[in-house]
């Protein structure tokens, strides 16, 4: 008999636990259909020399990186040093994106505050991003020897998600 | 201090949003209309309470530009839709598609009605169940019917 009173109970504790969830889940982060997918073949103009291109066929038979920036993006500046950092480890080439910017701004940018890419692709009408999926800047791929997509970070790279994250699937990712 | 300049940020981006918006509308009717038709089933990323057709953010314009793009190009509305979530997911879809891991989304109401209903049916059963069905005996309907006929009597 008195079981049958905690059946209320236990349907609303099952909607806190769902609400709770729903709550702490970043809406902004919507799983990317691209994850295990072959990286979108593109060819772009680099940001440095404009008369040079870059595509990421030529990547193939190594894990790389790809980094989505610009120098209007604010968060971008926040990711700036740990992007510096992951350079510095050289664990993996890091090929930025510049994306929907101006050269003059991007390349301005880099020489105030230091180049972590190997390279920037320079995206300036987001063409390349919408094959990416690009919905919000600094967004991050890792792609494996292979060229498939096998990681994406939205919104800022840290130094937890580095070492927690990121270095170890580089590391599991050379090796195959 | 990021509030102010958050505000600022919208402020001016509603001033050139409204400067360039009536641009892309002027060359092809047919085209804007399938635009639309198109895009207000879809999600803006950015916004993401808005659709694609009425989000003023930059990746909607620049989605809803590279859509024209494909139907100038001929394709069909089930192909543009294929574009967009190939990049984008089933989330930018409103109506997402009927596939396994949707069943639970389309179906789940009518699993929780269909519980709904057998349980109150049990309930009604065991109810009815529970009150004991008794056989009036004529002994029974004399009482009733002179506690009845008393009842009569003093009212009128």
């Amino acid at each position: 008999m008195k079981a049958k009173f905690l059946i209320p109970l236990l349907l609303f504790i099952g909607l806190v636990v769902f609400l709770a969830i729903g709550l702490n889940r970043d809406p902004h982060e919507v799983p990317s259909p691209l994850i295990n997918k072959a990286a979108p073949a593109f060819e772009a103009s680099q940001l440095a020399e404009a008369s040079k291109t870059f595509s990421p066929a030529s990547m193939k038979g190594q894990v790389w990186i790809l980094n989505v920036w610009a120098s209007w993006c604010v968060a971008c500046r926040e990711e700036h040093p740990v992007l510096v950092e992951l350079a510095k480890s050289q664990v993996a080439p890091v090929i930025g994106l510049d994306y929907k910017d101006k050269r003059e701004d991007a390349l301005a940018m880099l020489s105030r505050q230091g180049n972590p890419y190997a390279l920037s692709v320079f995206d300036g009408n987001g063409r390349v991003g919408i094959d990416y999926g690009v919905y919000g800047v600094p967004e991050t791929y890792i792609i494996d020897k292979a060229g498939v997509i096998r990681f994406k970070q939205i919104g800022p790279l840290t130094m937890d998600l580095l070492n927690q994250k990121i270095y170890p699937l580089l590391t599991e990712l050379k090796k195959s | 201090m990021k509030k102010i300049f958050l505000i600022a940020l919208c402020v001016m981006s509603l001033g050139s949003a409204l400067a360039n918006e009536a641009a892309p509308l002027a060359d092809d009717p047919v085209t804007e209309q399938r635009l639309i038709s198109i895009s207000e089933e879809m999600r803006c990323l950015v916004c993401q309470n808005e659709s694609l057709a009425g989000s003023r953010s930059d990746l909607a314009n620049d989605l809803r530009r590279e859509i024209r793009i494909l139907i100038k190009e001929g394709k069909s509305d089930d192909q543009i839709r294929n574009f967009m979530v190939e990049r984008y997911g089933d989330f930018v879809l409103y109506r997402p598609p009927v596939k396994p891991v949707t069943w639970l989304l389309w179906m789940g109401p009518f699993i929780i009605l269909a519980i709904g209903i057998a349980g109150l049916l049990m309930y009604l059963r065991r109810r009815n169940s529970s009150i004991p069905n008794t056989i009036l005996t004529d002994l029974d309907n004399q009482k009733i019917d002179a506690l009845l006929n008393s009842g009569n009597q003093k009212e009128g």
